[in-house]
């Protein structure tokens, strides 16, 4: 028996031995997310996240009146009473710009970034598929969500508990809960500010695939952001708010009242599905149907 | 699986690619043999590489259809391009990770590539091409001859019964380009077709037993080396004293002389070269060109009939190249 009939057994259609030897594939996605973590860029932006709460903790602690001055976020002065605050006040100041930067760094990168290396044409003859690959792609920058969230959140959380008396918490709505259950809520926060930049992992997901150029991906991600947080700024735009995915981006307060309101929490997450319907159906369109000739 | 011969490893059919109003690949209908190693030649911007995404599914054909191993591109990518290894227009690898990293990456995207057998497969693809003591170093430390290798163990990952290689030979030296020609014979040995495209004819012409030569995307010919050999005109080579009664000579006899040199005698010996008709290249063996130049009185001090070069025979289709007579 020659070696190419032993082959066409592997053929479209033929049955067994193809299906058989057929993996599950997730060893892509294994590899997607620790070459992700191989990257120094990648270490360079949770550490740059990481530092923002540290140094938010480091001015408190060494100029305490000034944050009482009235400038600055509200309770910016309630880090010297309680270290646990340093965690949620790292958050809410990389909200708007660091998170989003970050994060549009990652998903403008995705594809383009492939493209740019030459590495995507070895990846789809590999066959990696088209899909398939988009797939990982958006796994793995919502897996660096996760990570960017949390390594403000823990930066702050150890930088608080070095710097500041840690004790029992003050809630929005005036109650107070336990250290052990402010960790629960510092962690509901993180959650709630990964799923908030998933749709935006999206909106970057499709740009990749418009362009060969990462950097102009990653550009237009960020700036799309910006212009999101402007738009829901404006009282003329009332009627779009609800549309814009930045629009519950500070959310998360109702996260800190007792009890929890989840309201927030589930509108947030079926708008940022939405998006993620959306762009990730138009980065499938396009992916599919592109001309890979990077 | 009962047919007599399999399908061709690689069938196209007009198939054609325009980007705008150029027409960069041209209604070209190529067939590769099971077995063979097919040379893939034309000059820069011919449109192999073209050719070669659209047979791999990576673009799109404008029209006209593209089979691989017997099956339909691109809608059987999934499972026709496990069995096929490519290079295409040159390497292109991660920078940061090391060679092992990126081939790791490579073999896990292949879902047929079993994970018991990762680490195994890695290392011998980077063992065939001579990378093993490079393994672990980044990829931006590479030379370029050392990422088209890294390329070319990319391609070799598991066996394979189609190996597409664009321009294998690009940014190697000498010594490289022979230890390519060394591998790809090695792997033809094995049964593995190998189509091979290159803008020097020199260095695949002698590992080929196939060629398709391309210009300005059209394909101006095909078949095994042989045929295109042969299809050109054979031309004689004359050295003579007397090249006027020569020339009227071989005019006579039908050939088609280049330079008809000046009457009289030429003061020492004179080269004459002269084309036979192509409509009847069988006479140019039969014929007793000799005896009949000396019959006429033609002194005949050297004398030979010569194939065209493939090389002769690639700058006339292409209307490109160096030009070797000089
Ligand atoms: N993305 C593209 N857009 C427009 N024209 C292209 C593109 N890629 C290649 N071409 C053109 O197609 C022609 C063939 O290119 P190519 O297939 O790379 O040739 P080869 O591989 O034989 O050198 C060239 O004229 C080139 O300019
Ligand atoms: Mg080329």
């Amino acid at each position: 028996m020659s070696r190419a009939e032993t082959a066409d057994e592997r053929a479209p259609g033929g049955s067994g031995p193809a299906a058989a030897r057929a993996t599950l594939g997730w060893g892509l996605l294994g590899t997607e997310i620790s070459v992700l973590f191989r990257r120094r860029r990648t270490w360079a932006m949770l550490g740059a996240l990481a530092i923002v709460p540290v140094l938010i903790a480091v001015a408190v602690k060494l100029r305490p009146a000034a944050s009482a001055s009235g400038r600055g976020p509200a309770f910016l002065d309630q880090i010297t009473s309680n270290g646990l605050f340093v965690a949620a006040v790292g958050l809410v100041v990389c909200v708007p710009l660091f998170l989003p930067l970050t994060v549009g760094v990652v998903a403008g990168d995705t594809i383009a970034g492939e493209a740019s290396a030459g590495t995507l044409r070895y990846l789809l003859v590999a066959p990696a598929g088209r899909i398939r690959l988009l797939a990982v792609k958006y796994l793995g920058a919502a897996v660096f969500c996760v990570a960017a969230t949390l390594s403000v959140a823990v930066a702050g959380a150890l930088a608080g508990a070095v710097l500041f008396p840690v004790g029992p918490v003050t809630l929005l709505s005036g109650d107070t809960i336990s250290v052990g259950e402010s960790v629960v809520r510092s962690l509901l926060v993180a959650l709630f500010i990964t799923v908030s930049l998933l749709g935006l992992s999206a909106i970057g997901l499709f740009i990749s695939t418009l362009t060969d150029v990462p950097v102009g991906a990653m550009a237009a991600t960020i700036v799309l952001a910006v212009v999101s947080q402007v738009l829901d700024s404006l009282p003329q735009l009332d009627a779009i708010h609800p549309w814009l995915f930045s629009h519950y981006w500070f959310g998360f307060g109702d996260l800190l009242r007792q009890p929890i309101s989840w309201d927030s929490f589930g509108s947030n997450a079926l708008l940022q599905l939405g998006y993620f319907v959306v762009f990730g159906a138009l980065a499938c369109g396009r992916f599919t149907t592109k001309d890979i000739l990077s | 699986m009962t047919a007599a011969a399999p399908a061709p490893a690689i069938e196209t059919h007009g198939l054609t690619k325009r980007f705008g109003r150029q027409t960069v690949v041209d209604a070209i209908d190529l067939t590769v043999p099971r077995g063979s190693v097919f040379g893939f030649l034309g000059p820069n911007g011919s449109g192999k590489t073209t050719t070669i995404r659209m047979l791999l599914g990576l673009a799109s054909a404008s029209s006209g259809t593209a089979q691989l191993l017997g099956h339909e591109m691109p809608r059987n990518v999934a499972t026709v391009l496990p069995r096929v290894g490519a290079l295409v227009e040159g390497p292109g690898f991660a920078p940061y990770l090391s060679g092992a990293a990126n081939l790791s990456r490579l073999d896990s995207a292949d879902l047929y590539a079993p994970r018991a057998t990762h680490a195994a497969r890695v290392a011998e693809a980077l063992d065939r091409v001579g990378l093993s003591a490079a393994a672990s170093k980044k990829v931006k430390a590479y030379s370029l001859g050392m990422k088209q290798r890294l390329g070319l163990a990319g391609a070799l990952l598991t066996p394979r019964d189609l190996l597409v290689l664009d321009e294998p030979t690009n940014g190697l030296d000498p010594q490289g380009t022979r230890e390519v020609r060394s591998l790809i014979r090695s792997l033809a040995a094995g049964g593995t077709t190998v189509f091979v495209s290159s803008h020097l004819l020199a260095e695949i012409e002698q590992i080929c037993t196939h060629a398709a030569i391309m210009s300005a995307g059209r394909l101006v010919a095909q078949g095994t080396l042989d045929d295109l050999r042969y299809a050109g005109q054979p031309r004689v080579r004359l050295l003579t004293p007397d090249p006027a009664a020569a020339a009227r000579s071989l005019a006579r006899l039908g050939l088609a002389v280049d330079e008809p040199p000046a009457a009289g005698l030429a003061p020492r010996d004179v080269v004459i070269e002269a084309r036979f008709d192509p409509a009847d290249d069988a006479r140019g063996e039969s014929l007793d060109i000799v005896a009949r130049l000396v019959a006429d009185g033609v002194r005949v001090h050297g004398y030979s009939v010569e194939r065209p070069s493939l090389e002769d025979r690639f700058v006339a289709l292409t209307g490109e190249g160096f030009d070797v007579e000089g």
